[in-house]
């Protein structure tokens, strides 16, 4: 249900840089999405048609780049993709650990004409 | 032509936050967003918290709903400023709607002041309001697997609290695993159980806030 706002957020992030461009149509807007904010891309395209009709970037595809979340041992510094229920390292079996992956949300870029 | 942007798209958000923390902070308001499932016992906690701290501090409150104002009556009757925000049908509040609302707070008569967030463990954790503090309640009925099915809020919380201790007795919930599993990905987070019936674990969570307040 946030995926409104957050697609709110990133039209008008793109149109900012695209007008800032000079750019006359916006084709493709490459996000970069952390698994664990839970933004559904079916849904964030959706509103993304809606908000963009009549503006430069009416007709843009969206690509996502998911990011599976991952977590760092804090014992031994390995560095591993966190499953669910599990969240042990596999290699010393510790479980004081520090997520470094998965919480991405941002615009990497966008391409114009 | 492909322009890189490399921005964060809850940005603007983030930069009202900013404006509402420096204001919050210009006027010595200590800010707690709390969050939690619907039912966990947000206004219960912000209620008991009033009791045990009103003769101590100055409390005011926001109250976040999709709809309706109950909330926001409940508390008034403490006599304590509050403002109910109506999200309207968005599911968390955001930094926007707070800043609208601590414009409508008399500030100079606050210490510390009760966001309480649109009930939901997804949308909130993504969305920071200015506060200084962010507490999550989990309760006894929904269950000890909650950190692992919504690990982004349980990751961000600086504080868990576990309501409705005294029903430990009659539902399933392994205190340790769940504890485990929240200290292994957010070994910042205090965790205090409580009860806001028997009012057990009150003083605790109470004495905690009051030393966070005070080290600000």
């Amino acid at each position: 249900m946030h995926e409104l706002a957050i697609t709110q957020s990133m039209f008008e992030l793109v149109l900012e840089q695209a007008e800032k461009a000079k750019a006359k149509k916006v084709d493709k807007i490459n996000l970069v999405i952390g698994e664990m904010t839970g933004v559904v891309g079916d849904c964030v395209q959706f509103y993304f048609n809606f908000l963009s009709q009549g503006t430069l970037a009416e007709g843009a595809t969206i690509s996502f780049a998911m990011v599976p979340p991952k977590a760092q041992c804090q014992n031994c510094d390995e560095t591993f993709e966190l499953k669910e229920f599990d969240w042990t390292c596999p290699k010393c079996g510790d479980n004081k650990l520090q997520i470094v992956a998965g919480q991405e949300l941002f615009v990497e870029s966008i391409e114009v004409e | 032509m492909k322009i890189k942007v490399l921005k964060d798209i809850l940005s603007a958000n983030e930069q009202i936050a900013q404006a509402n923390r420096h204001l919050l902070n210009s006027k010595g308001v200590f800010a707690v967003n709390l969050m939690s499932s619907p039912g966990a016992g947000k206004t219960s906690l912000i209620l008991e918290t009033i009791k045990a701290l009103k003769s101590k501090v100055k409390i005011g409150v926001i109250e976040g709903d999709v709809s309706s104002s109950l909330d926001a009556a409940l508390i008034g009757k403490e006599d304590v400023p509050v403002v109910q925000i109506n999200t309207g049908g968005e599911c968390h509040l955001d930094a926007n709607m707070v800043s609208n609302a601590i414009s409508n707070m008399p500030l100079q008569d606050i210490e510390l002041l009760f966001i309480e967030n649109v009930g939901n463990l997804i949308c909130p954790a993504e969305f920071t309001l200015g506060e200084h503090k962010k507490i999550l309640i989990s309760s006894i009925p929904e269950g000890d697997d909650k950190p692992f099915k919504y690990p982004l809020m349980f990751n961000k919380a600086d504080a868990v609290l576990i309501n409705k201790i005294d029903l430990l007795p009659y539902l399933k919930f392994d205190i340790q695993a769940f504890s485990q599993a929240v200290k292994g990905i957010n070994g910042k987070a205090e965790i205090f159980q409580i009860s806001c019936v028997t009012k057990q674990g009150i003083q605790e969570w109470t004495s905690w806030l009051l030393t966070k307040m005070s080290r600000k």
